[in-house]
């Protein structure tokens, strides 16, 4: 008599043929495949319920948790850019659900200090200098406007590495752009033009932005430049889109004659585009370079792009000259 | 020779067939291959990302093979008692320890090998996916990158120090302690600046002066991490591969010889 049969005996129960064998062969994996699935689903069911009732404090990353960067470099040992792109990819979706979720000025707070830290790991960091700028330099409500911090960024990056032209074309673009400043912005392209190594179009870009000064036309050739010469997709991409909204600029100038002349006409504002179309003034809804209506604002008759538009906010709140003229 | 040579064979072959070395070789590749996954995230930086995640899971999983596999060559053959075997046999004590040191780096070397070939797989990858995407590569190196070599070499002359390291003070102590101390090792060799600048920031004159000593004795790990250089196409020179290189060499040879004299006076009993 085998043991299986023994203990059946023993018991009065009847025999469960290879019971044991078939426990050993299969029953324990099984077991061990059933307990580990309920123990990742109890530990899913009980992070969904932490998250249901919020964080300690509701924002894992709050204001001023980015750590200093010089500790972060000590103790990084050999792992430095590999932590540098850590915290860029940390300032890039601290920066991108911000501007998604509409996120005012100061809740972009921690972004300098997350791109202080990715820069201080790697200081040739060219993107993070770069398109950390442009983040910072972005006004609410798409970014925290904070020119400022764009050139303090920028110029980290040229103390370190002082023979790329690139880091004071940027610095040229950001007192053009968001500070307002063409003087001081020709000055950094004529610096920048005097690095070897720098593009033949910087110095005419010096003399064009103060010449044009700050308007559409300085702009569009600023941004047709970075459009033209950027090496990289994403700056390329917002070139196209500042030139876009350059465009939606001009188009409003154009709308804004032909309700000039409904009023003239009528003595009274558009309520609608309607109005416009049935009075024969528009063939069509305008719409802007991404294909969004403008909004025509009533009583006022005021016209703009859409919130929903890709090109909102305009430069200057809308209002950049289209030639200022020196 | 031969007799070394035997002995460090046996021990690759060995290492070759040990889970541990398959599991941390697997993860190093497995890292790598998750890194354009990352870089989808990182705003244009795919490549960079590649390469930087690349070197550093190379070094990582490095680490952990010349600890791990260092600290139990010696204490795996004494606990088995495999040892008597093989020294009962014409093998003298400094052979015994000097093959299984070359098996070490040899498997050492493979793992690196296997790696920095999967890395390189996933940057010809990045290179066509990244002319279709117009995604822009780091500024002024290829994607793929015969460069990189140059991190990965010194890479594995550093982990050769601290595979010697590790050997060495398995010979004295238990496999935790010996652990501990390997890891310890590796951090402080990092600090050879900080350390010599200690001064500044201690008022005791002694505890500055140990320090600046010690950072003069202890091997520069810092000195050998070229892969930022590198992967921003920044000229590291032959001369100064040659010199870190045989700099590492001479540290390797330093441990190898303390272990030498200890494991020769060691009760094997």
């Amino acid at each position: 008599m085998n043991e299986p049969q023994a203990r059946a005996g023993a018991s009065g129960l009847p025999p469960a043929r290879g019971g044991n064998e078939r426990l050993r062969r299969w029953g324990r994996p099984a077991l061990s495949a059933v307990a580990a699935t309920l123990l990742v689903a109890l530990g899913g069911t009980l992070s969904a319920l932490r998250d249901r009732g919020g964080g300690p404090d509701g924002d894992r990353y709050p204001a001023g948790s980015a750590p200093r960067p010089d500790a972060v470099r000590r103790v990084a040992l050999s792992f430095k850019a590999v932590l540098a792109d850590l915290y860029w990819i940390r300032a890039v979706q601290h920066y991108g659900r911000t501007r998604l979720a509409g996120g005012r000025a100061e809740d972009h707070a921690l972004l300098y200090s997350l791109l202080d830290v990715a820069t201080t790991l790697d200081p040739r960091f060219d993107a993070a200098h770069r398109l950390g700028a442009v983040f910072l330099a972005e006004p609410s409500p798409g970014g925290p406007g904070r020119p400022d911090l764009a050139v303090a960024l920028l110029r980290k990056g040229m103390d370190y590495a002082p023979e790329r032209w690139e880091y004071l074309q940027d610095l040229g673009f950001v007192h053009y752009w968001w500070l307002h400043d063409p003087e001081g912005a020709a000055r950094w392209f004529e610096r920048a033009a005097d690095l070897p190594g720098a593009p033949w179009w910087l110095r005419p870009l010096a003399a064009v932005t103060l010449a044009e000064g700050d308007d559409r036309a300085g702009a569009r050739a600023l941004w047709a430049q970075v459009r033209d010469s950027t090496g990289d997709a994403w700056v390329r991409g917002e070139a196209i889109r500042r030139l876009a909204q350059l465009d939606a600029l001009d188009a409003l100038d154009g709308y804004r004659h032909v309700i000039e002349g409904f009023f003239e006409r009528t003595g009274r504002r558009p309520r609608s585009w309607r109005e416009l179309l049935a009075a024969g003034d528009l063939a069509a809804v305008p719409v802007d370079p991404t294909g969004v209506p403008y909004e025509l604002t009533t009583p006022d008759g005021t016209i703009a792009v859409s919130r929903r538009s890709a090109l909102f906010p305009l430069p200057g709140g809308g209002s950049l000259p289209e030639r200022r003229g020196r | 020779m031969s007799v070394v040579a035997t002995i460090a064979r046996h021990v690759l072959r060995d290492a070759v067939r040990n889970r541990v070395l398959h599991g941390a070789t697997l993860l190093g590749v497995g890292m790598i291959g998750a890194a354009p996954v990352a870089g989808r995230l990182a705003a244009g930086q795919d490549v960079k990302l590649v390469k930087d995640l690349g070197l550093a899971a190379i070094e990582l999983t490095g680490l952990f093979v010349a600890v791990f596999m260092g600290i139990r060559l010696l204490a795996r053959e004494i606990e088995h008692r495999t040892l008597d075997a093989v020294l009962s046999k014409p093998i003298r004590r400094h052979q015994f320890v000097l093959g299984q040191f070359g098996g070490l780096v040899a498997a050492l070397a493979l793992a690196l090998a296997v790696m920095a070939i999967g890395m390189y797989v996933v940057l010809a990858a990045a290179a066509w996916w990244v002319e279709d995407t117009v995604l822009a590569p780091a500024p002024a190196a290829p994607v793929v990158d015969p460069a990189l070599l140059k991190a990965v070499v010194l890479t594995f002359v550093q982990l050769a120090v601290v595979a010697a390291a590790a050997l060495c003070f398995s010979t004295v102590a238990s496999p935790a302690v010996a652990a501990a101390s390997t890891c310890g090792f590796y951090v402080i060799c990092h600090f050879g600046g900080e350390l010599r600048n200690l001064g500044s920031v201690v008022d005791s004159r002694f505890a500055a002066s140990l320090a600046a000593g010690l950072s003069y004795v202890l091997p520069d790990l810092a000195s050998f991490d070229v892969k930022a250089a590198v992967v921003h196409a920044q000229p590291v020179t032959v001369g100064y591969m040659a010199l870190t290189a045989g700099s590492g060499a001479a540290y390797v040879l330093a441990f190898l010889v303390l272990a030498l004299a200890v494991f020769a006076k060691r009760d094997l009993t």
